[in-house]
């Protein structure tokens, strides 16, 4: 009996080593290895090409272009998070539901049509097109377009991280700083801020990731043009798609993927340093 | 719905309508600044996001039924529409199956660099989209680390529809996993005790009590993995090598649409792809909350 009772319990141990076999060789199989490749790759015609292909004057425009575009997106979308979470979280009002769903919409529409939708509006045979052509202003193809692109793709990241948690922690603190006659502002600044600031901070950094890393929506609205339009990913893309720069595509890729890891170790160091805080968060991905 | 009215003078702001003795309407709240925060978020939302999209539906409306069906009705879009709800489903089950084992194993057994496999979760989150497409070419290819010992079983992965599932796998993994980790941790194990003490094997207590709790949060791991499947276009585009009527995806088509300037042709695929998406996620929506009532 006892013994059955346990067995009940826990799982045999052969099953319980089967699963971490299966655990640890589907995550090694798509998620490990596609990343050592990447660096596999980078190196494999030696150091010296690699740091070529990264002083090459075209990559060195592609990150510009990239950090200048996370650099207007990313704050625009961490305003409009914190002034929508202000929003649903602190009061109530009809329609709040339907304005929750729609502030995730991005997140179920295709990069391709992200991107294409400002094409129907600003582009040559747009609505907004032949007035943007007659007063000399370039939108679509240009850094505009771009930055317009991206910031449509990050747009919910800030604001979904920040619902949850601004109203799992009420009103009440804000109040009493009221009654004790702080400000508006003050009281946001010195009571709401520090009790939403890792949140904040988790909600950003998913944003600039997405951000940077952003190549379907932007490659709609980009005219692909080398040191000037591409930004990083689509110049990974123009030199993966020249036999002779195979190499270095996997150089500039490097430099992507190593985003994507410092990206994880701050996501993974904030849910366990801060992990209470961001308690709200959990099972948000 | 807080009640209490403070004396402040922000609270009596146009935004936060003071309360007289003689109005009974229940206070918008005391906090200041609801008129401005709403504004922004509603004149944000719909600039970037609501009428850029209402211009699509309002390009498809003009095109008149005969004009998107002549754009629709194409064996070549009907296959790549096909191949990206087909191939994003496909993902989306092996992603519901192996997700659920990767999260079980990590709430429940110990085992050595559990955290660092962990944290790697996140991975297709975090790394940028033609990355991935280029990696999983590279280590798929015909003399790839992986499509070279798959080849000489006679399997053909780069440039297949195979392919196409493979990088759709990828980029849903996460959602699945995150989604359900939380609710296994939850999980209270007296429920499994009171199962085996009232005679239950091992194997009902994780059909009958384990299981039935995971379900909705399966659904909606599975959904959203789903819902970026189906748009995906990065991680993919590589490694599908595209190959009209055989591993050519929806988002691709719409690109080549789109240059083409057959703005017509490529608006017709995104509403399509937008509406069928969002029935699927309404269908699995209307399902979680029936597993809910039923569970």
């Amino acid at each position: 009996m006892a013994r059955r009772y346990r067995s009940a319990l826990s799982d045999p141990a052969a099953a319980r080593w089967l699963l971490i076999a299966v655990t640890l060789g589907f995550l090694g199989v798509f998620l490990l290895l596609p990343l050592v490749i990447v660096f596999v790759q980078a190196f494999l015609q030696g150091v010296g090409t690699y740091w070529r292909a990264l002083a090459d004057a075209d990559t060195r425009a592609a990150i510009r272009l990239t950090l200048l575009t996370a650099a207007i997106a990313v704050p625009l979308n961490t305003l409009f998070g914190v002034a929508a979470a202000w929003t649903v979280a602190k009061f109530e009002f009809p329609g709040k539901n339907l304005l929750t769903t729609l502030i995730d919409l991005p997140f179920s529409v295709s990069p391709v049509i992200s991107g294409m939708v400002f094409v129907l509006l600003f582009g040559a045979q747009g609505w907004f097109g032949p007035w943007l052509s007659e007063h000399d202003i370039k939108i679509v193809f240009a850094l505009p377009g771009i930055v317009l692109a991206t910031t449509f793709v990050t747009f919910p990241f800030v604001a979904r991280e920040l619902i949850p948690l601004m109203q799992a922690q009420g009103t009440e603190e804000e109040q009493a700083a009221m009654t004790l006659g702080a400000g508006g502002l003050r009281t946001f600044w010195h009571v709401t801020m520090p009790n939403i600031r890792w949140g904040l901070f988790y909600g950003v950094l998913l944003c600039n990731a997405r951000a940077m890393g952003e190549f379907g929506a932007v490659s709609v609205v980009s005219g692909h043009i080398r040191g000037f339009t591409n930004t990083l990913p689509l110049h990974v893309e123009a030199l993966y798609s020249d036999p002779g720069e195979y190499s270095a595509a996997f150089a500039v890729s490097s430099l992507l993927a190593l985003l994507g890891f410092v990206t994880l170790m701050l996501k993974n160091f904030l849910e366990w340093r801060h992990g209470d805080e961001l308690a709200a968060l959990r099972g948000k991905g | 719905m807080t009640t209490a009215i403070l004396p402040s003078a922000a609270a009596m702001s146009a935004t936060a309508p003071a309360l007289s003795a003689s109005d009974t309407r229940p206070p918008r709240g005391v906090l200041p600044g609801f008129g401005i925060s709403l504004g922004f978020t509603l004149s944000y939302l719909s600039l970037l996001v609501l009428i850029p999209l209402a211009a699509l539906f309002l390009r498809v409306a003009g095109l008149g039924p005969a004009g998107i069906w002549h754009e629709l009705g194409s064996p070549r879009v009907l296959h790549a529409l096909g191949l990206s709800f087909g191939g994003a489903l496909a993902a989306a089950a092996i992603n519901s199956v192996f997700g659920t084992l990767i999260a079980w194993t990590f709430v429940r057994y110990e085992f050595p660099l559990k955290k660092i496999f962990h944290a790697m979760i996140d991975l297709p989150f975090a790394l940028p989209t033609a990355v991935a497409g280029i990696a999983l070419t590279a280590l798929y290819s015909e003399h790839g680390w992986l499509g070279a010992p798959l080849a000489q079983l006679g399997i053909k992965v780069a440039y297949t529809p195979l392919g196409v599932i493979i990088a759709m796998v990828f980029i849903g993994l996460p959602f699945v996993v995150r989604t359900l980790e939380p609710v296994l941790e939850e999980f209270e194990p007296q429920f499994e005790e009171v199962a085996a003490t009232l005679g239950a094997s091992r194997r009902q207590t994780i059909a009958r009590v384990i299981f039935p709790t995971l379900v909705p949060a399966l659904l909606t791991g599975t959904a959203l993995a789903f819902a970026r499947a189906v748009g995906e276009y990065g991680s993919i585009i590589f490694i599908a090598g595209n190959l009209q009527n055989i591993s050519e995806i929806a988002p691709l088509l719409i690109m080549i649409r789109l240059d083409e300037f057959n703005y017509g042709g490529a608006t017709v695929i995104a509403a399509a792809m937008l509406i069928l998406s969002f029935a699927i996620l309404f269908g699995i929506n209307v399902l979680q909350a029936w597993s809910r009532r039923h569970g």
